[in-house]
């Protein structure tokens, strides 16, 4: 293969390089300030109006800021953050795993998803929520219980999506990987599962976020720890501060949950963001 | 299957169609694509198929490629009956933008049919290198397909086909996207490579000149339903090149030709009145089926 030696360029560049650095800079600083805007106003106006407003359920935002420290990092990491988090990724890998695995079977076969998708879409269309009582009764109020709920909760896009991104992929592409006589493996890994990355993505995005709806509500039913326990207990014994505080560290753990989302799917991705955008003609 | 030596004798058939019938079944509405169909190709063969747009061309191919079950007919393969892609073959689709992974790399897309044939990583290496640079895209292995232009896509839709090292390589309308200049290096590519490697070529193009420069015989087919209007026998040297080959007088002749029968196949004249109706046609008989 052909090394391509960048360095050999760099004289002549650098000087072109240290503008569009700087040019880079700026950009990234304007992007920022819009990312951050609407939030940082929004707390602002949250801060302002609940130190006026004096009520027991709105308590004012410095003191749940005061708040949050003594309340989370005094054992309660270990104690209930890493358990909820440990239910809600096996929950959640489970159901990466059935989803994606269901998925390609399914997609594969035109019998198999004639028979299956009626019924599909019937279990898609039960509210996750409402499995967590009956669960319950099979398998206790424990971990196992939890793991399972937010598994059969979050397998439903996966599923959905994988089957629709099986089927679509390129007939020609397959045609393709038959005449050059692709091993099975090497046709699920190279053709399949990449073909279908694109919509697996999409459905395992969905997923997340019914994953941690899920994760909290199973803990508000039933459970000894975890966030949703927390909250719930707070709730009960009327520490407003404390509840505000798990709310926004649920809220913080879901903007930090699709952030790493969105970086795994940027890099595994990149083919098809690139296509796509040179299919529309270009650059953007 | 054999060796290659310099050239594969002549007499051992390749690929052998007999009474290829195609129609297909969609919204209920059949379309007969291929009537009748029969011919031999020699190993180490180099033919060319020519016919109005629609003809089934490309259905003949994919019936070949065993990615079409036929309606009828049989098709066999060095001895064996196609049933499914068979070993050892090749194929460069019409369609060759979707035909190359969005996802590898052009030295990945090369290399994918070769990791599969196990071969060692140098020897893949060197396949993947030489076949980018024969077909003048040694400067891009890291690309992906979608950043390159269509033609540039073609190329390594047919390096893919050519490091493969096949025994039979069929070509749809492969040039098609590429400009006047690569095409004709292009074509002096894939006769070097025919001689070079002794393999048996099937060449689907719309152009008749270059159906005559590369090839030794011409398959011209009549309009849809399809049969074979005549099987032309191309008595050109073997030594072939651009401007010599194409200006000898029998090359015009053999154009004013085959234009005359790719006109009356456009026309929707059809042989069925000649002796041989339906079946293979006359000039160009080379050898005993
Ligand atoms: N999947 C299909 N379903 C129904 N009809 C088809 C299908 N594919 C091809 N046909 C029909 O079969 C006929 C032959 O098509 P084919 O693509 O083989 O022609 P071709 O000779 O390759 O044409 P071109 O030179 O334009 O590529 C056409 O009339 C086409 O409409
Ligand atoms: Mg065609």
């Amino acid at each position: 293969m052909t090394v391509f030696s960048p360095r050999a360029a760099a004289p002549l560049a650098r000087s072109a390089t240290r503008r569009g650095t700087g040019r880079r800079a700026l950009a990234a600083a304007r992007r920022t300030l819009v990312v951050l805007g609407l939030p940082a106003v929004l707390i602002a106006v949250w801060w302002l109006v609940s130190e006026e407003y004096h009520s027991f359920y709105f308590p004012p935002l410095r003191e749940i800021v005061e708040t949050f420290g003594p309340t989370w990092f005094e054992g309660r990491i270990t104690g209930d953050v890493v358990p909820s988090l440990t239910r809600l990724l096996s929950g959640y890998a489970l159901a990466v795993v059935l989803g994606v695995v269901l998925g390609v079977l399914i997609g594969s076969s035109a019998k198999l998803r004639a028979f299956a998708e009626p019924v599909l879409e019937f279990f898609r269309a039960i509210p996750p929520p409402v499995m967590v009582p009956i669960l319950m009764l099979f398998f206790g109020i424990g971990t196992t219980m939890k793991v399972i709920v937010i598994a059969t909760g979050a397998v439903w896009p996966i599923l959905l999506n994988t089957v629709e991104g099986v089927r679509g992929i390129d007939p020609l592409l397959r045609d393709t990987a038959r005449t050059y006589r692709l091993r099975p493996l090497t046709r699920l890994r190279t053709l399949v599962l990449r073909g279908a990355s694109p919509q697996i993505f999409t459905g395992a995005r969905q997923a997340l976020s019914i994953a941690i709806i899920l994760m909290v509500i199973s803990e508000m039913f039933a459970a000894n720890n975890g966030l949703g326990f927390s909250i719930v207990q707070f709730q009960r014994s009327f520490a407003l501060p404390e509840m505000w505080t798990g709310i926004l560290l649920l809220g913080l753990v879901g903007v930090l949950l699709s952030l790493i989302f969105r970086a795994v799917e940027r890099v595994v991705l990149a083919w098809y963001r690139g296509q796509r955008q040179s299919q529309r003609g270009g650059n953007r | 299957m054999t060796t290659a030596t310099d050239r594969p004798a002549t007499a051992t058939r390749m690929l052998s169609v007999r009474g290829l019938h195609k129609v297909y079944e969609s919204a209920g509405r059949p379309t007969e694509a291929i009537r009748d169909l029969t011919f031999d190709i020699a190993a180490g063969e180099m033919v060319c198929i020519v016919g109005p747009s629609g003809a089934g061309k490309t259905t003949l191919l994919r019936c070949i490629a065993g990615l079409l079950p036929p309606t009828g007919g049989d098709i066999s393969l060095e001895g064996r009956p196609v049933a499914g892609p068979p070993k050892g073959m090749a194929v460069v689709f019409q369609d060759y933008a979707r035909s190359l992974f969005p996802w590898l790399t052009v030295a990945q897309n090369v290399e994918l049919p070769l990791r599969e044939k196990r071969l060692p990583k140098a020897e893949r290496h060197r396949l993947v290198e030489r076949s980018l640079e024969a077909v003048g895209l040694a400067d891009v292995p890291r690309s992906y397909p979608w950043q390159l232009s269509g033609g540039m896509q073609q190329r390594v839709a047919i390096a893919r086909a050519v490091a493969y090292e096949p025994h039979i390589l069929m070509m749809d309308e492969p040039f098609a996207a590429v400009d006047a200049q690569t095409r004709a290096d292009l074509e002096d590519l894939v006769r070097d490579l025919w001689h070079r490697l002794g393999i048996t070529l099937l060449f689907v193009t719309h152009d008749i000149d270059e159906a005559i420069y590369l090839g030794r015989r011409v398959l011209v087919l009549s309009g849809r339903p399809t049969v074979i209007m005549e099987d032309v026998a191309v008595d050109l040297p073997d030594e072939r090149d651009q401007l010599g080959t194409r200006n000898l007088p029998r090359f015009g002749e053999l154009r004013a030709h085959v234009y005359e029968l790719v006109q009356k196949a456009k026309r929707g004249h059809r042989p069925e009145n000649e002796p041989d109706a339906g079946a293979s046609g006359a000039v160009g008989k080379e050898f005993p089926a």
